[in-house]
This record gives C-alpha cells, structure tokens and sequence, in this order.
C-alpha cells in the first residue's frame, strides 16, 4: 500500500498539490468550518517513541476532518514490551484502522511497517531516518511566507547529522532549487549519504560551522535542538551549542521578509527576544502541521478536498 | 606464469564446479558465502594471491562433487562480481556461468546499520539490500536507506 515514507514518495507536482489543499483546509484547522471529509474514518496513532506536536496534530487533524483516532498509548504498557515484532504490531493496527501514523526509534520502521501493511503509512520520524510530515508542514510555512518554494537561500543549522526534520526537508528543497547551506559543528554534518543525493539532483551544498555570518543572505533559517546527549562530555556540549543561538540582535541584517522557522521544542537555540520579531515563525509552523498532515489523510485515502471550502459543503 | 600453470598449483578435478578470478585474498570470503565449511565432506582446494593478467593477482576454489546452483553463485556478486564459473564433469568444462547481480539482493545479508529496524532478528520480513551503483557496487537497505559497507556485509551473511 502505497504511503509517505519519505519525500521521494511524492513528486513536486504532488507536493504543491497537497500543499494547495492544505491552504485550502485552513479554517477547517482553525475549527471555523466543520467539514467531515473524514467521517467514519480511523487514524491509528502508533508513537514507539515520545511526540507532542507530531502526535497531538495527527490527532486533531483527523478530528477536525471528523474521524476518528486510536493511540497505542504508552509503549512501556503496551505489547511491545512483551517483545512483540513491528510486524505483528503492523497487522493488529492494521485490522483497526483506516491509516497509520508511526513514530519509531530505529531508522527504516516506517519503510518496514509499510512493507507489512494494508493501510497507508505516514512516517512520523523513523530513528535518524525522515520525517517527510514535518516536511510537508514547512514546506507549507516557507511557501505561506515567501510565496514560492522555488530558488530559495536556505540555511539548515544545529544539528544535521541526528535531526531527521533536516534530512527530509533538504531533499525536498533542493528538488524545488533552493540553494542550501548547511551550518553545524563538525561532529553534527549532514550524513555523507545524504549530501551524495543532494549532489545527484545537481545542488550546490555549502557546509559551514558559521551560522551567524549566513543570516544576511537568508530567506529561510531552520534551527534544530542540539542535544546534550550526542557529546562526550558537558564541557563540548556548552561550546558547541553556545555557537548555534540565535537572538534578536543577530537579526538586525537580516532581509526583512528573512524566516526564521524551527520544529519544535527548542532548548536554548532561539532566544525569547526573537519571538517578537518579524520574522520568527516557529508558531504558525507548529499549528500548520494540522493543515498539511489533514491535507496528506486526505491525499492517502483518496478522498478529494473541495476545491472551493465555504458553508456549502462544510457545517460552519 | 601461464594460466595453465595457475590451474596446476591444484590437480584437475573430476567433477565439481571451479571459481576463477575470484579478487585477491577474497577466496575465504566466497566460500563463506557460499556456505561452504568444515563441516562439509566434499574436497575443496583453495589458491590464493597468484599472478594473473588480467587482475594482477586472484584466488581460484575449486569445489569437487558438488554443481554449484545459479542462485548460489549470485550470492556472490557482493564479493567477486566478476568471477568465472564453470561446471566441470568427467575433467572437462560442462558449463560455464556468470554471476549476476540483480537490481535487489534479498536474504543474502543484513544491513550492517546497527539501529536498522531489521537488526532485530525476530522481525520475519526479508532482508533487501538494493544495488544503487554497480561500479564500483554500492548497496542500500530497502529499509533504512544506508549505505552498506561492503566488507562488513561479508560478515552479516545469513
């Protein structure tokens, strides 16, 4: 059954397609329209590993399209603890539900659960593999911003190696000829086998361990959480993460229509004093996850969204 | 050294099947992945490291008693893609095949990425490793996209 696994899965016909339908969901996210494209219909929310955003938005997507969600709960109490394979899991999920969303801690899950599965599955985050829905969802914020995904300067920065949000979504910028720069310490470069992709579809990848002297070239800045636990020691942790902050004052030669977006949670990446600012858009990023992962349901069980959404059609 | 004086570093077998321009030094290598141990009773004969030609030096296996399958010999492809084969009877050359390496390599090894989804060896779907480049050969995992090394392949045999 074909699903999204990563952004390979869709063409960029099919991305800007979906991307439509999302902007089109909008105040059916925003819960000003009642529209049950989904009615009758069961997300499974299969969470091996901890989620609040990807989790709670898959979750009231599906509600707000009028399905319904069922969630493994917590892991610990559930039969995986009793060391039952992801396949067997896969085939008891999938005898209950309409369409997966998983999350797991080792890398190829979400390939594996779809090779197992009758229903579609949308890959919430597999180990350090893709997270093609958090994609999806900035690539929504970009093009809400910029009005256009196309020849973009993007810098990606923190940390690339372990971040799948980078991973997928570089894949899909260069596809829509971004030019993009990559910012990290040495430790943390994009994965060599992901730079050798991006270089096939012919990008030009510039590797930095500069951030701050990226900013005035850039339309986007998409910062990731350095996490304390990659690093030998705290000391190498507090050097390198010092490196990686942004705040207000950083900004102030940054192109006015400049970006700055981030998947959430952050740590001490982006200082409070950015949220004021004009360009901070970390937010709306978390709340277009509703939009774009309703527009994706939509998509993968083959239910169209109206082109036009007024009262008529939907229950306002 | 001539090519027949190669051959007759061991005697000529009666019937089996021989391994030629096996790469240097990769002769143990084949015949792991071939299964073929201790604790097998037929005759094999092993050289190693001879000069030869065409790849400046090789291995040759020579397995007596047993026609290696087609399906066996593609196993082989990760470590000697470019080996000679041929089926021997009654001294004289029967067969001869080539190894092909196919758009997939399922069940012949497990990905050597140590958070793969398929490390865990309950887990019942097959192992698929997809060729991505042919020269030099590079596989991915259908599963989590990394790249294989190639060396340590040898070792995750299943």
């Amino acid at each position: 059954m074909p699903g999204l696994i990563t952004m390979d899965d869709l063409t960029n016909d099919e991305i800007i397609s979906i991307l439509d339908d999302a902007e089109r969901l909008l105040p059916v996210a925003r819960g000003e329209i009642y529209l049950p494209l989904l009615q009758g219909r069961i997300l499974g929310n299969l969470f091996f590993e901890p989620s609040t955003r990807t989790r709670m938005s898959f979750e009231t997507a599906m509600k707000r399209l009028g399905g319904d969600v069922v969630n493994l709960g917590d892991v610990k109490t559930s039969s995986v603890v009793k060391g039952e394979t992801l396949f067997d899991t896969i085939q008891m999920v999938d005898g209950y539900t309409d369409i997966i969303a998983m999350r797991h801690p080792r890398q190829g899950a979400a390939q594996y659960a779809c090779d197992s599965a009758n229903v579609p599955i949308l890959n919430g985050g597999d180990g350090a593999g893709h997270h093609p829905t958090q994609t999806m969802l900035d690539l929504f914020t970009i093009r809400q911003s910029h009005g256009t995904l196309e020849g973009l300067n993007v810098v990606l920065a923190g940390d690339l190696r372990y971040g799948r949000t980078v991973h997928s979504l570089s894949h899909a910028l260069v596809r829509f000829g971004c030019n993009v720069t990559f910012a990290s310490p040495e430790s943390l470069r994009m994965p060599e086998e992901i730079v050798a992709d991006l270089k096939v579809h012919g990008a030009e990848v510039v590797e930095t361990d500069d951030l701050l002297g990226q900013i005035n070239d850039a339309d986007v800045i998409y910062m990731t959480r350095i996490q304390k636990e990659r690093f030998p020691d705290e000391d190498e942790y507090a050097k390198v993460a010092g490196a990686y902050k942004l705040q207000a004052s950083d900004l102030d030669g940054a192109k006015a229509e400049m970006i700055i977006m981030h998947p959430l949670p952050r740590v001490n990446e982006i200082h409070p004093s950015v949220d004021s600012t004009r360009h901070a858009r970390y937010f709306e990023q978390a709340f277009n996850g509703v939009v774009a992962r309703m527009a994706l349901m939509c998509r993968l069980l083959g239910v169209d969204v109206p082109a036009t959404i007024g009262t008529e059609g939907g229950i306002q | 050294m001539s090519q027949e004086a190669n051959m007759r570093r061991v005697t000529a077998i009666k019937n089996g099947t021989v391994i030629d321009h096996v790469p240097a030094g990769k002769a143990l290598s084949v015949l792991k992945m071939l299964g073929i141990g201790g604790d097998m009773s037929n005759p094999v004969s092993l050289v190693m490291n001879v000069p030869s030609k065409k790849m400046g030096g090789k291995d040759i296996i020579k397995v007596e008693d047993r026609e290696l399958t087609q399906h066996e010999l593609d196993r082989l492809a990760l470590v000697a893609p470019d080996a000679s084969v041929a089926i021997i009877r009654a001294y004289s050359v029967a067969e001869k095949l080539d190894i092909n390496l196919t758009d997939e390599v399922v069940n012949v090894a497990r990905c050597t990425f140590s958070n793969c989804i398929t490390e865990n060896p309950r887990e019942p779907l097959p192992h698929r490793l997809i060729v991505t480049k042919r020269d030099p050969l590079e596989l991915r995992c259908r599963y989590c996209g990394k790249k294989q090394d190639i060396e340590a392949l040898v070792d995750n045999l299943i």
